[in-house]
This record gives C-alpha cells, structure tokens and sequence, in this order.
C-alpha cells in the first residue's frame, strides 16, 4: 500500500516535470508552428547550469534562478539569431536545423563541462523525509517538485487565460495572420515565447537534476516523450499537455514499478528482468500509437488553421 | 419525367451550434445546368463538399443515378460519374496541364498498380488528355506547369480535368471566380458547349452568368433552399430579392 | 524517359563512376580505410534512396525509417545466432519481415497527417527499438554478434571486403533503378500526386491510402535490405540502430542531398557521412561544426544539394 502511494505521487511529480517539458514545446509548436528537437537541448542546458551555478555560489536557491535566467536568455538569443529565420517553413526543414542544433549542444557541453557528467547535490533542509500521511513519508525534494510545478502550470493557466499577453498567445494559436494585421508587435511575442519554452524546458531540467541525471545527451530521451504528450494532448493545447503529462508520468512509473513483478509471473526470472524495463519504455509509445489510431488529431485538436 | 440524376434530400449538416445545411431538398435534372445562387455564408460550398464526398451530412440523404452515396467516400463518387472543380483552384501544381488531365483519365482506366512501364507514354491516356484540353481550349499549353499557367488557365484546366473522368454530372464552383471579363466571357462560351454533353451542377456569384445560362436556379439562404425554380420566376421572386438586397428598393432586371 | 546533359546529371553520373573506380583506388593506393567508411556509405546510402521514395515522392515524412535497418539486421543476425547461416535464408526473411512490419506501421499510421504522422511514426519505431532491447537471448541493450557472415554457397564471399562492397553497389544501383521505374509508372504518378494535392486526387476518383501503403511497405522492404547489408557490415547489431536519432540522421541525409531526386539520397549520404569522418579527424568536437553547418544549409540552401546544383543549371 505505502508502494502503491510512493509511486503515484511519483508518478504524479514526473508527470508534472514532464508538463513544464511539454508545454514550452506545445506553446512554441502550437503558435509558431515550429517543430524544436533541440528543445531537449534546453533541457539539458537547464541542467548544466544549475549544477554550475550551484557549485559556485554555494545556494541552492540562488544558483537556481540564476540557471533560470541564463537558460531564459539562452532561448532568446537562440530565437534571434537563428530560428527566427525559420518560421513558416517546412517543419523538414525545422527538424533538419534544430536536429543540428541537438549535436552543437551536445559537443559544446562535452568541451565546456567535459563528458562525465556533473551532479548537482541538495541543500540538507531539502533532502528530510515529509510526513503526508500516517506512516506514509516521502521526500521533501519530490514533494517541493509537486508543488514548485503545480504552481507553474497555475501561473502559465493565468498568463494564457486572464493576461493580455495570453489572449495574444491563444489568438496566435488559432490565426497567426490575424494577430499580424492588428499591429501587435509579432516578433516580440514570437521571442517572448520562446524564451518562455525554453525556461521552462530549463526548468524541468534543473528541477530533475538532484534525482535523475545531468549528462550529455540527457535531452534526447526525454524529447520524445515530450512530443508523445503533445500528441496525445493536442499540439497547441496547454490544457491538454496537462492532462496527457499527468497521465503518461503515472502510467510510466507506474509500469516500470510493478510490471517486473507482473511479467516474473510468466516469464523466467532473466528473462523478465531484461522484458520488463523494455516493456514499461515501451507503454508510452503503445499508448500514443492507439490514441492516434482512434483520433489522428490528437484528444484536444487546438487549432483551426 | 424521369428520376432527377440528383436528388437531395432533407440533408444537413451542422458545425457546432450552426446549421452550415438545414433540410436542404434539390432535384438536377439529367441534361440539365443547374445554378444554386445565395449571399456569402448560405452554406453553397458545404453543399457541394456534401455532395462530392468531402464532407459526411448529419442526417438526410443524396443519391445519384439511382444509388444512395449519401456516405459513399469521395473517391468511389468519381468512379459514379459525379466530377467538380473547386472554388478555391486546386490542382497539382508541380504537374503540367497534360499530366494533370492524364491523371484524370487515369484514374479511370483501370487501376494504377503498375509499377514499371512509363505511364507518360500511355497513348490512350495521353490522347484522351488532349482531347479534354483541347474541349476547353489549352491544347497549346499542355506541357506548361501549372503553377506557370494564368488564373483563368488554371480555372480552364480545372474543368479539363473533371471533364477527363466522363462525368454524368459536373459540380462547378465558381467557375468563375477571379476571372475578368474577357476570361469569363470565355467560360460562359464553354459552358454553353458543355452543357450538350454533360448536366451541369453550377455555384455562382456572377449574376450575369447565371442568368444567361441556368434552366433552373435554386436560392440558397443560411442552409435552406428558398426558393428552385426557372430564372424568369426567380428574379421576379420578392423573397429572393430581399434575401439577396435587403428591404430596400429591390433592383429589377427587364427582360 | 530522355536523359539530359545538365549539372545534375553530370554530378549523379560522376558519382556512379566514382562510386565502381573505389575499389580500384584503394588497391592501389593501400587505403583500405577508403573502402570500409565507402561501404558503409553505400549501405545508408540505399537506406536513404528507400527513405527518399516515401518522403521526397511521396510525401510522407517518416521519421522511424531507422527501424527497418533494425528489422532487416536483426533477421540476420537472429537467424545466424539460431544456426541459419545461408543468406538464401536469411535476407528473403530480412525482406518479408521489413516488408510485413512496413504493411503493419503503414496500416496504422497512415490514418493520420502532417506532424502526427511524424510523430507516430517514430512511436513504432521507438517500439521496436524497446522491443529488441527486451530480448534477453537476442543480447537486449548489448547487440548481437554476427559471427559469420551471411553465406551464398560460394557464389559470393562476403567476408571479401572487396566482393561485399560491390554487392553493396549492386544493391544500390538496383535501389536506384526501382525507384526511377516506380516514380515514372502509373504508380508512381499517383503517389507523387497524392503528395500533391490530396483532395484534388480524390476528388478524381483516387483511394488515398491504399496506394501510400503499397509505397510504404516497398520502401520499408529496400530499408530491410539495406538493414541485412549493414548487419554483414558491422558482424553486429544492436538495438542503437533503431534510436529515433538515426532515422534523424537517415532524414538528414535525404533533405541534404535533395528530396524528390533519384541521386540525392545518395550525394546526401556520401557528404554528410564523408563529413562526418572527415571533420571527427580534425577535432574531436567534429558535431560543433557539423551542427551549425547542418544549420545553415537549411537557412540558404533550399532544396538540398541537388536543389542547388538545380538552380546553377539555370542561372
């Protein structure tokens, strides 16, 4: 029972590192149309410079929003000087250019940081086990996970829904040409909302690094499962991110939790042991793959186009 | 009389809370051209998007030459004898005029798995091409890509390529649309010729068009046919005059 | 189908005799390396014609063509661990299986357009990768070693490296002769015309997706192929050559040479693999270049290389 409960809140606390993933990657592609592989990238640099900025001035806290910032100018300088010039091509041609990008990143972190990864450590007051139940404990980090992206995604769900600046965001979703013709300053926007994805992609990085991993090539895993949640969701649909996010952090610790022991009742022990972390990496795809099958559109198609 | 080669019947179709096609009910005639004329937003694109197989109506009901192809899919209609051109032109535009007519016949000349002989040196395809082009008077830009060709080229090679399946009936949209004068003078010509061989389904907004050529015409208003009829009675008809003017002084044609 | 004399035809026509002098080359001069990265070259360069079939002509953008280079390979390299060492054997298999994983993946994605076929189609690919990793006898994440290569009763000795690189050619060449009959044919029009305009084939009394299936399932097939050819190569295969980072790579190659043309797909390999070597001899930071420059041919060089050379010929 106390496993059970373990891993749905931590399933619940990767769904939701998954979402801030998914929704600069959503945001971007659903109102620039603008396929980023290098979005991964972002992530993995969110990383890197946590752990760099932590190290140096020795707070945590501080060395995160620091990170914060240098992945948010990062994506803005990374929008002017190149990608910018992108815009209404063939995503080919923006799968080709950020698939580049994916390589410069990788090499670029292998010079600057070496190729050993780095580690980033938690501040004592961060690593105390939290009673949430009777008997039930679960790490202070996680649970500062849950709630440092709970309240991310309520502040991007008022930034879209209640601010100008959202109803811009959500206008350029439906009709790009529109937001064009009423003089709102669309470069800007465009920018703003890339940096915007690429914090936040950032910030699932940083956010991970103490638990997971802060390695090259970091990004390319979980890209994909980034744009398996969109797909799912509905590119273009925070919303729908949201719900797809929650869903597949759940259905993807979960498998990986309990599914070995499920699979060491049919198959021999080696042979479940090598099946069952294949079997569980593969439930996302399956999953994506039959809600595609049932709706080619995804389950909230956002645009209008 | 005969069945009507087309009959419409109580079809509609909504999008969201509006009824884009509400109860809509239409008879074509085999031999005859047919015009549905109505102000912007009447849903005359959704009732040929119905009609062609684009679209699937929410409820009612079309058949065509005797058959219900009511959910029969776009591709099988063709094989029927039902052809259109599109209002907003579309063709293949890195073919030429040739091969998109050639397709044309192609698709009507048994199937297409044919993976190794030249399908450009199919003689019979290639001459059933010409003779269409040439029906519509762009023999002479044949092997002219379309995206080189004019505006009104291109609305002329639209009709070529339907006019290449053998069509029973031909659903026009705006045919005329973007044309200047001479190029719909041109058209108009054309019609009058094509409609010997072929009944002819027409949506238009050129007035003059409509009138010089329909046997019948059906007013189409927010989804419903107000009034279907031949054009003498339609223009005199108040109901079509208000729904195209307004209240206001209705504006007669004499003659 | 008349030939012409232009600057591409020039280049494609160097390339074929570049291409069958490399053997001579390397006897000659010792450089036996030449001969081993060329091979391997070949080998992405018939998995690039086959990717180029359904994307450059067909218009489907298919980013889990890698899986059928796994599929192909591990046919091979399954059977020669179960004791199946004749190629009369294995590659027929290697065929059917790419060809009946195509039907399969082609089937299912097919129902669906523009990113989202992109993205289920790397879901399956992803899948298979996954699939593979789980087979504890077949190695799992390790790879499976290919002991011997496959046998043709002496007809042919693919340990030669010689012998096994003008196998690749051959393969190649009957790649590329396919799809130039295929892309003439009645077929092929179609498809070309599908990628087109979709609604206006339709609307003349074309079925969509049958014909985008048949097209998938032969690309996927010459994919499988070349998946046999690769596994021979490397005496392995592992499910790394499934990650949805190399059909990135297998695209990279058939938008850099020029989609939509019989000799793209394999300039495209020839320049980026070439690149590739070349550029991780002179730093060991080679992709701090290769990214960049990858960047920047997608910013000014529209149309890939042949796109280029396209646009020489005119102006």
């Amino acid at each position: 029972m106390l496993l059970v409960v373990e891993q749905f809140l931590n399933g619940l606390q990767f769904g939701l590192l998954l979402f801030l993933l998914a929704a600069g990657l959503t945001l971007v592609f659903g109102i620039m149309d603008f396929v980023n592989l290098a979005h991964g990238s972002l992530y993995m640099m969110g990383a890197y410079f946590a752990a760099t900025f932590v190290a140096w001035t020795g707070s945590f806290v501080l060395g995160i929003i620091l990170a914060l910032g240098a992945t948010l100018l990062l994506g803005i300088v990374l929008e002017f000087v190149a990608l910018r010039h992108l815009y209404g091509r063939d995503h080919l041609d923006h799968v080709l250019a950020t698939f580049g990008l994916i390589l410069f990143f990788n090499d670029a972190v292998r010079l600057i940081w070496g190729p050993a990864g780095l580690a980033l450590s938690l501040p004592a007051w961060l690593t105390v086990p939290i009673q949430i139940m009777p008997g039930i404990f679960y790490p202070a980090y996680r649970m500062a996970i849950i709630a440092v992206a709970l309240a991310v995604a309520l502040a991007l769900y008022i930034l879209v829904m209640r601010t100008r600046l959202g109803m811009l965001i959500r206008a350029g979703a439906s009709n790009r040409e529109m937001i064009g013709a009423l003089g709102i300053n669309i470069k800007l926007l465009y920018t703003l909302v890339f940096g915007l994805g690429a914090a936040l992609a950032g910030l699932a990085g940083m956010m991970q690094a103490p638990i997971l991993t802060v390695q090259i090539g970091m990004g390319e895993n979980i890209l994909i499962l980034a744009f398996v949640i969109i797909v799912i969701g509905g590119i273009g649909s925070i919303r729908g991110a949201f719900l797809a996010a929650i869903f597949v952090g759940l259905i993807d610790t979960l498998g990986r939790a309990f599914l070995p022991d499920l699979l060491r009742h049919v198959l021999s022990a080696s042979n479940a042991s090598t099946a069952a972390p294949a079997l569980s990496s593969m439930l996302i795809y399956l999953l994506m793959a039959m809600v595609l099958v049932v709706r080619p559109e995804g389950l909230f198609p956002a645009n209008r186009r | 009389m005969a069945d009507p080669l087309l009959c419409v019947e109580n079809l509609v179709r909504r999008f969201g809370g509006i009824a884009a096609t509400d109860n809509l009910s239409l008879d074509v005639h085999s031999g005859e051209l047919h015009a549905i004329i109505g102000p912007n937003g009447a849903g005359k694109t959704t009732l040929i998007s119905q009609l062609t197989g684009q679209l699937l109506p929410d409820a009612g009901s079309i058949r065509f030459a005797g058959r219900d192809i009511t959910r029969l899919p776009a591709y099988r209609r063709s094989a029927l004898g039902l052809a259109r051109s599109f209002q907003i032109t579309s063709l293949l535009p890195d073919f030429s005029a040739l091969d998109n007519v050639a397709l044309a016949a192609q698709a009507h000349d048994g199937h297409s798995f044919r993976f190794w002989g030249d399908a450009r040196k199919e003689g019979h395809l290639r001459a059933a091409a010409v003779a269409a082009l040439t029906r519509v008077g762009l023999e002479r830009r044949a092997d002219t890509l379309v995206s080189q060709l004019s505006h009104g080229e291109q609305r002329e090679l639209e009709l070529a390529v339907a006019l290449a399946t053998k069509p029973q009936l031909l659903l026009l949209d705006e045919p005329m649309a973007g044309l200047g004068v001479t190029e719909s003078a041109r058209m108009v010509h054309l019609l009058q010729e094509l409609r010997r061989e072929v009944t002819i389904l027409l949506v238009e907004h050129d007035m003059d068009a409509v009138f010089a050529l329909a046997d019948r015409i059906t007013v189409l208003v927010y989804g419903r046919v107000i009034a279907s009829d031949v054009p003498a009675a339609i223009r005199g008809n108040a109901e079509v005059k208000r729904a195209y003017l307004g209240d206001a002084h209705a504006v007669t044609r004499h003659g | 189908m008349k030939v012409s004399v232009n600057v591409r035809n020039v280049v494609a026509a160097l390339t074929v005799a570049g291409l069958l002098l490399l053997p001579l080359y390397t006897s000659l001069s010792g450089n036996t390396f030449a001969l081993t990265l060329f091979t391997r070259i070949v080998i992405f360069a018939l998995a690039a014609v086959s990717l180029n079939l359904i994307m450059g002509y067909g218009g489907m953008m298919s980013f889990g063509h890698a899986a059928y280079l796994g599929v192909g390979g591990y046919a091979v390299g399954i059977l020669a661990f179960e004791g199946i060492g004749s190629g009369f054997i294995q590659w027929p298999v290697a065929l059917a299986a790419s060809a009946l994983f195509a039907l399969v993946i082609g089937a299912l994605s097919l129902r669906t357009r523009g990113v989202y076929f992109i993205m289920i189609t790397l879901a399956f690919a992803q899948i298979a990768y996954y699939i593979v990793s789980g087979l504890a006898r077949y190695g799992g994440d390790d790879g499976l070693t290919i002991y011997k290569r496959s046998d043709f009763a002496g007809l042919i000795d693919l340990s030669n490296r010689v012998q096994f690189y003008y196998l690749c050619l051959a393969c190649l060449f009957a790649g590329i002769y396919l799809v130039w009959r295929i892309v003439h044919s009645r077929f092929g029009l179609v498809v070309q015309g599908l990628r087109s305009n979709e609604a206006r084939m339709q609307a003349i009394g074309f079925p969509v997706t049958r014909y985008r299936l048949v097209c998938f399932v032969i690309s996927g097939t010459m994919c499988g192929l070349a998946g046999a050819l690769l596994a021979n190569n490397t005496d392995f295969v592992s499910p790394a050559v499934m990650f949805w980072t190399r059909s990135g790579d297998l695209m990279v190659m058939v938008i850099l040479g020029g989609m939509g043309t019989l000799f793209g797909p394999v300039v495209g390999a020839i320049v980026y693999l070439v690149l590739e070597e070349f550029l991780s001899q002179l730093t060991e930071y080679w992709a701090l270049i290769m990214g960049p420059l990858l960047l920047l041919i997608v910013l000014f060089g529209r149309g890939g290389i042949f796109g280029l050379l396209g646009r020489l010929n005119r102006g």
